[in-house]
């Protein structure tokens, strides 16, 4: 058997030391670019000699500040977002030298409009469906915009040359992300949900790419053959279930934790999500021409802020079978009009394919854990 | 063979032991000290009947507090046990209302009593049980005596259904001398049109079966049947559905429970 805890350990160590990781970066001079979202579209800035970073927007603690500004009944994530930037509390936020933001939910460009006076903010156009002609003319159009953006203000040449590997390397990337996440088509789980949140964490705060894949890779090997010998690490009747809606991240660790709870005795075994099989599900053609192949790959991203977006259905139903899930749980962040609303859809649709769901409405605050408990408890006994 | 169910819900703490053909019942205020008080509560049910806590196969815990119950063999969500609860309190129930002390739940049963959908309210208090003493108080009445309205009474609208907001508003009311009994019409009617708008949302059909110590107010009851055009049923063992269910899983763990009914039926509007 091989010893998988000293791995787990490496990753979050690493994700640990992401804020020395980023000022060294910064101090070498290398253009470091703050990301919120899955659109934003990594090869180019990866091809123009800079480093992405996800910005931290996942915590309750700056919410207070940012609603000086900000109205209270606006999603925890913007709110988050902003009160991280005007407070100067995310490390990544302040070694970055500029914020690529797109327009994606209505609350998120406005809030763009207030965070480009912390900082320089460039705000990519991003349709709002994936059908007909103008809209990929119109979102290829802005990734050119951006690519001459990029050259100018970091005086650099994004060749040709320089997209394919930017494309190959996140491809690859990806590829063993995935690798990572289909553990869950085993038959027996082998992960925790919250150790597969670590994986997609490490994803986003290691800045040696070449590394992460090596770990990820190596992780996934390791776990597959301690199954091979017998090894079952999680409790193979646990009910099995997946995740979808808003970007998960350190405050929604809560709704995990209250699955894999002893008393609710589930498990997450997948996260339709941001950072997950949402970005991680679709690689860019390596055969088409770079910036078309980039465009659409982008572009068919499955999120709520697309009208129609009945991608997203065929994706949970896809890794719904793939992983062989129990049910699906919606978490729904307070005020997100977009996922909320299209929670009726996902629910009609699944039921039509005997998929059990339930979605709950949550902010970053921790008081509804015991809410939570009993819906997932319920839900879970009902399976 | 016995078992026991206990449900710790925010306003009380209820009871019910059963032996395989019938129940005894006990419920106390939950207080602060709800391991304590869990104890007494089913102190007083094994004293009834002769028994120690070692005579008991198993006890299941429900309701909010559930982890704080020391003595229970493991916990049960609410829901399931209220359905488990309801379903065997009146037969057949495939729609169960429970309107609790802080929360009001929809759940939807299939043909054998299975949990099949719920719905739950958010996070505060309006429209619960607390909303309904709350009230209740202010306006001074007993909490058994608030579904004594007298017929003919004229029903004063009330907006608000926040327990906070509602409060001012009721006050404001009284000052302009509205009779009480229209403001505690009105309170009722609020409560219950917010209910039938949960039962909507998952289940359009059929009889519907109150339980929660607000199923003691036959007034709301009918209430509820009027907005929803529907027949609303309960038991007078509603607000220990929780605690039944619980003993029933509890019993059902142990060996298959006999299909004996509760107590009579009692329709409270259509």
């Amino acid at each position: 058997m091989h010893e998988i805890g000293p791995i787990f350990e490496v990753m979050r160590e690493e994700v640990a030391m992401g804020p020395v990781r980023i000022k060294e970066i910064s101090e070498k001079g290398i253009p470091i670019i703050g990301t919120y979202c899955t659109f934003t579209p990594w090869e180019l800035i990866n091809a123009a000699g800079g480093v992405p970073v996800s910005l931290c927007s996942t915590s309750e603690k700056p919410i207070g500040e940012a609603e000086k500004h900000l109205p209270r009944n606006l999603c925890p994530l913007i709110k988050s977002s902003y009160g991280y930037a005007l407070t100067d509390t995310c490390p990544y936020f302040h070694f970055c030298d500029m914020v690529l933001g797109e327009t994606t939910c209505d609350g998120k460009k406005k809030m763009y409009e207030y965070l480009g006076e912390i900082k320089d903010t460039y705000v990519m156009q991003l349709p709002q469906t994936v059908n007909g002609i103008n809209s990929m003319k119109l979102w290829k159009d802005e990734i050119l915009l951006l690519k001459k953006f990029l050259e100018s203000k970091f005086k650099v040449e994004i060749t040709n040359e320089k997209l394919s590997a930017s494309i190959k390397l996140r491809n690859k990337i990806h590829s063993a992300m995935m690798e990572f996440y289909s553990l869950a088509s085993l038959p027996s789980p082998v992960l925790t949900g919250k150790e597969i949140m670590l994986g997609s964490d490490y994803l986003k705060f290691s800045f040696d790419y070449e590394k992460t894949i090596t770990i990820i890779r190596d992780l996934t090997v390791k776990l597959k053959e301690n199954y091979a010998s017998g090894e079952r690490r999680i409790d193979p009747f646990a009910k099995r279930i997946l995740i979808t809606g808003c970007p998960m991240g350190k405050s929604l660790e809560k709704v995990v934790d209250a699955i894999e709870s002893k008393e609710t005795d589930g498990v997450v075994v997948g996260y339709e999500n941001c950072g997950n099989l949402k970005c991680s599900s679709c690689l860019v053609d390596e055969k088409s021409a770079p910036i078309d192949a980039i465009a659409e790959k982008y572009l068919n991203i499955p999120c709520s802020v697309m009208s129609p977006n009945t991608k997203r259905l065929e994706l949970i139903k896809k890794y719904a079978k793939e992983y062989r899930v129990d049910g699906v749980i919606d978490v729904i962040l307070q005020a997100c009009h977009t996922y909320s609303v299209e929670s009726h859809s996902v629910r009609e649709y699944l039921n039509k394919s005997g998929i059990p769901y339930m979605s709950v409405e949550t902010d970053y605050s921790q008081g509804d854990t015991g809410q939570l408990a009993t819906r997932f408890g319920a839900f879970i006994e009902m399976l | 063979m016995y078992t026991a169910g206990i449900d710790i819900g925010s306003s009380n703490i209820k009871a019910a032991l059963w032996d395989g053909f019938s129940f005894e019942v006990w419920s106390q205020p939950t207080g602060w000290e709800i391991s304590e008080t869990s104890e007494t509560v089913i102190q007083v049910l094994l004293d009834r009947s002769s028994l120690k806590m070692e005579d008991l196969h198993q006890v299941v815990a429900t309701g909010y507090g559930r982890k704080m119950c020391r003595f229970a063999g493991r916990s049960v969500t609410e829901i399931t046990c209220h359905a488990a609860g309801a379903f065997h309190l009146v037969k057949g129930a495939e729609t169960v209302l429970d309107i609790g002390g802080q929360d009001v739940k929809v759940i939807t049963l299939d043909h054998d009593g299975k949990v099949t959908d719920f719905l739950m309210n958010d996070k505060c208090a309006a429209g619960t049980g607390r909303f309904i003493s709350n009230m209740a108080v202010l306006l001074g009445y007993d909490l058994k005596d608030f579904s004594d309205i007298p017929p003919e009474t004229e029903i004063q609208t009330i907006s608000s259904m926040c327990t906070v907001f509602a409060e001012s508003e009721v006050i404001s009311l009284l000052s302009k001398g509205v009779p009480k009994e229209s403001i505690a019409l009105g309170l009722l009617d609020s409560i219950a049109s917010r209910a039938a708008g949960m039962v909507l949302r998952i289940a359009d059909r059929g009889p519907v079966v109150l339980t929660g110590g607000p199923a003691l107010n036959r007034k709301l009851g009918s209430l509820i049947s009027k907005h929803l055009g529907r027949p609303v049923l309960t038991s007078q063992l509603a607000q220990f559905s929780g605690a039944i269910g619980a003993a029933l899983i509890a019993a059902k763990e142990q060996m298959d429970v006999s299909k004996k009914g509760g107590g009579p039926m009692i329709i409270m509007g259509f």
